[in-house]
């Protein structure tokens, strides 16, 4: 380490958390993109897919407790900016520029300036209520936002403790998200169920597919006559995929791995991502689904929420 | 100090132009009065880009504001600041000599130039501080003395702020965005650079330590946090310095020690650059009801093993009832008479200086001894009935809170309005760092102005706004 000084715990704290409010950001307009998206272009679509939206987007218990009725309108404006729902865009972009602002010495100033810049054209684009015709201008800022900020992160920041403490911030988030998206509709994906539908045409794999970013991907790789195994095979186990669990894993190790060499000790959470990958992500997809692809999502969802609790204690990030 | 007449740093007397002004005004006449109102909007949104902005107090959490930025800027000559200086190092070396004493053996005291009653009924003396040593004898690494200019040779100390001075960054900002919209002016005219500042205020304190200190030392930023109203000014003062930012609940007191937990477990700090009120320092030896502070931060510091700068206590120098005597405080340590005038100052406490302010109030500026920040002032020539009546009320129920001045006519210099150049008045903050082997004076400061017509107040609380401000070379 030279003779580096070493960084806060509470410093370590807000870059990990900038990320992870600003890739939980993301995910939302990309959960909001594809339920538009399957809304405009399959007729017998309802408003009850919203439901499913927000099911993934884990704010639908929360929604429920302020409609009755699941409306595109209301789940809209409750997933963009509604001040009850401290997952929306609008709370999670907010949240992750006052944690930008707390550690702004940590950040370049480029990345400072792209998160401060997005937070504020997305709050200014989000100050009015948003008509169905405004919804392609704000998912398309968001999205340009969160390239900005990645770009900036990838291109200026030195790669020391301060940046694998963002890293391992956007991938938890990310890992927990695709373990989510996948739960949700999980029994779509199992081998049984090829009787719901034949080819990539079913609106559920869809849906699944183009909530990750993965719906070109997925066809160019696996081609039209993949089934349902080969998505959950996709997005857990392919190394190419960047949101698949097991890149979310790689990433993780690689950062905490570096941490390990910079501190030069090997704390818990080390040896829990060790394990994870080890015990999880070293079969193949007939095995999970053996195991329960439920089960094994849902285990995936825990394992990642412990490390996230093992890495603030192991880094101090409170008292 | 002539009532009435305003000097104008541009025109003077009016009729012609003052040299060090010549280039601005060749300048402002060969541009487009629309191209610069394009200019100051880009210079707004960059101060948002960059997040330069304030936190107003008493207004919805979190709202933050953007200071006014005007593009004129404010000229001053290396004659003039090499005097502003000599005047500015003699009544800072005071100060810190002033403090030492007070908190030692009082000998302004017993000399009979100071009366005791001025530290004994004082809140801004602090009783822990008494015989406690600063590293290096060092009470004020960094002071922010307000100037303001009243005639071609005449410039006066209006207050001295010696607690935690705020503004540097607007200062550097400010030049940072003239430098990236108007690049050619810095091609044309000789402007002596301020961007060092950071670098020297880490040097200086750097050579403050304790002497428990090793070898690489570590100094950090101590905020109240993200919702202080110069927040931003630590964040960037952190990042320039490349320190850490810490609140109170980073720090704690290990082994006699004062420590930040790090990602790696509790290290040693070494210097702590507060800015923080003395209140809140320290909820074991100050205001107990502080979450803001560290427990017994006070104690480590007591035993010489860490500099805080800046000192608990020192806000008794810039007491504005104190600021009455500064003339003698600058005499009795230095021996020389004082190069900065100080602003006739009435103590509404003394009963003749009292009758002498009810009499005159129309024509005076009346201020709280305790209070900052444009906050509970009269300006009497311009103040409405009802104020003057309620302020009489608050002097004779208590006029030990009050100090009363002239109304000084303040410099103007131009700035950039909806309808074209107006005269503004102005003051000046330039800033101090001093260290055990010298005083450290960047050459500029922060110029406010008072942004409506007439205005004397340049306070950024109160609607005030900025300028960039060049010391020119020789």
């Amino acid at each position: 380490m030279g003779s580096r000084k070493l960084m806060l715990g509470n410093t370590a704290n807000g870059l990990f958390w900038t990320y992870r409010l600003l890739e939980r950001a993301e995910n939302m307009s990309r959960l909001i993109e594809t339920g538009q998206r399957i809304a405009l272009t399959r007729l017998n679509s309802s408003d009850e897919q919203w439901l499913y939206v927000m099911q993934t987007a884990a704010v639908a218990s929360e929604y429920k407790r302020y409609y009755s009725k699941i409306e595109k309108e209301a789940a809209l404006d409750w997933m963009l900016k509604h001040p009850e729902n401290k997952s929306s865009i609008l709370s999670s972009i907010t949240s992750a520029r006052q944690n930008a602002k707390m550690v702004r010495h940590a950040l370049t100033t480029d990345v400072w300036e792209a998160i401060n810049g997005s937070f504020l054209d997305i709050q200014n684009l989000l100050k009015t209520k948003i008509r169905e015709r405004d919804l392609p201008i704000v998912l398309r800022t968001i999205k340009q936002s969160a390239a900005l900020v990645r770009g900036a992160t990838y291109g200026t920041m030195l790669r020391n403790e301060e940046y694998d403490f963002c890293r391992l911030g956007t991938f938890i988030e990310r890992a927990d998200n695709t373990a989510r998206i996948l739960d949700v509709k999980y029994y779509v994906l199992l081998p049984s169920a090829k009787a719901v539908g034949t080819s990539i045409d079913n609106v559920q794999w869809e849906t699944i597919l183009r909530s990750v970013s993965a719906y070109g991907g997925f066809r160019l790789e696996y081609g039209h006559e993949a089934g349902p195994g080969d998505i959950a095979k996709f997005l857990i186990l392919d190394k190419r995929m960047p949101r698949s669990l097991i890149y979310c894993c790689e990433i993780l190790k690689l950062h905490l791995s570096s941490l390990c060499s910079t501190y030069r000790n090997k704390p818990a959470s080390f040896s829990q991502i060790m394990q994870l990958q080890k015990r999880f992500l070293t079969h193949d997809i007939e095995a999970i689904f053996k195991f329960g692809l439920h089960d094994f999502l849902q285990k995936m969802i825990s394992l990642f929420a412990d490390l996230s609790d093992q890495i603030e204690i192991d880094y101090r990030f409170y008292e | 100090m002539k009532a009435g007449t305003v000097f104008d740093e541009m025109w003077a007397d009016g009729s012609s132009i003052r040299r060090p002004y010549k280039n601005i005004k060749t300048w402002l006449d060969g541009e487009e009065r629309n191209s610069l109102k394009a200019k100051r909007r880009d210079a707004n949104d960059l101060f948002r880009l960059t997040g330069i902005t304030f936190n107003v107090y008493g207004s919805e959490e979190g709202e933050e504001r953007l200071i006014p930025f005007d593009i004129v800027p404010r000229v001053i000559t290396s004659n003039e600041w090499t005097k502003i200086c000599k005047g500015l190092e003699q009544r800072v070396r005071a100060i810190n000599a002033f403090l030492y004493d007070i908190y030692h053996d009082q000998e302004i005291v017993k000399a009979g130039v100071l009366p005791l009653e001025m530290l004994k009924n004082n809140p801004a003396f602090l009783l822990q501080m008494m015989g406690v040593n600063p590293p290096g004898q060092i009470y004020t690494h960094i002071s922010g003395v307000d100037i303001i200019r009243t005639a071609e040779n005449e410039f006066y100390v209006l207050e001295d702020n010696v607690r935690t001075p705020s503004g540097v960054s607007y200062m550097l900002e400010n030049r940072e965005t003239m430098l990236q919209m108007f690049p050619e002016l810095f091609t044309k005219n000789r402007v002596q650079p301020i961007q060092n500042y950071p670098q020297e205020l880490l040097y200086s304190l750097k050579h403050t330590l304790p002497e428990t200190a090793e070898n690489k030392p570590t100094v950090c930023l101590l905020t109240p946090g993200l919702y202080n109203s110069a927040y931003f000014e630590h964040a960037f003062l952190a990042d320039q310095m490349g320190i850490e930012l810490v609140q109170g609940n980073d720090l704690k007191v290990v082994d006699g020690f004062l420590a930040m937990r790090t990602t790696q477990g509790h290290r040693k700090v070494d210097v702590v650059y507060k800015r923080l009120d003395d209140e809140f320092l320290d909820p074991l030896n100050f205001n107990e009801k502080s979450s803001l502070g560290v427990p017994g931060l006070f104690d480590v510091y007591r035993k010489g093993r860490v500099t805080i700068a800046n000192a608990p206590g020192t806000g008794i120098a810039d007491d504005k009832a104190m600021y009455s005597f500064m003339p003698e405080i600058v005499q009795f340590y230095s021996g020389e008479f004082p190069l900065l005038q100080n602003v006739p100052t009435w103590r509404c406490a003394i009963k003749d200086q009292l009758n002498y302010v009810l009499d005159n109030i129309h024509e005076l500026v009346i201020k709280r001894v305790h209070g900052s920040g444009g906050y509970g002032m009269l300006i009497g020539p311009t103040a409405t009935k009802k104020d003057i009546a309620n302020f009489r009320r608050k002097l004779l129920s208590t006029p030990q809170d009050y100090i009363a001045q002239p109304t000084l006519s303040l410099s103007t210099v131009p700035i950039l309005t909806s309808k074209g150049f107006a005269p503004r008045h102005v003051d000046l903050r330039p800033f101090v760092q001093m260290s055990p082997e010298k005083i450290n004076i960047v050459p500029g400061g922060l110029t406010r102005v008072a942004m409506s017509k007439g205005s004397l107040v340049v306070n950024s609380s109160q609607g005030g706004g900025t300028k960039d401000t060049w010391v020119l070379e020789n």
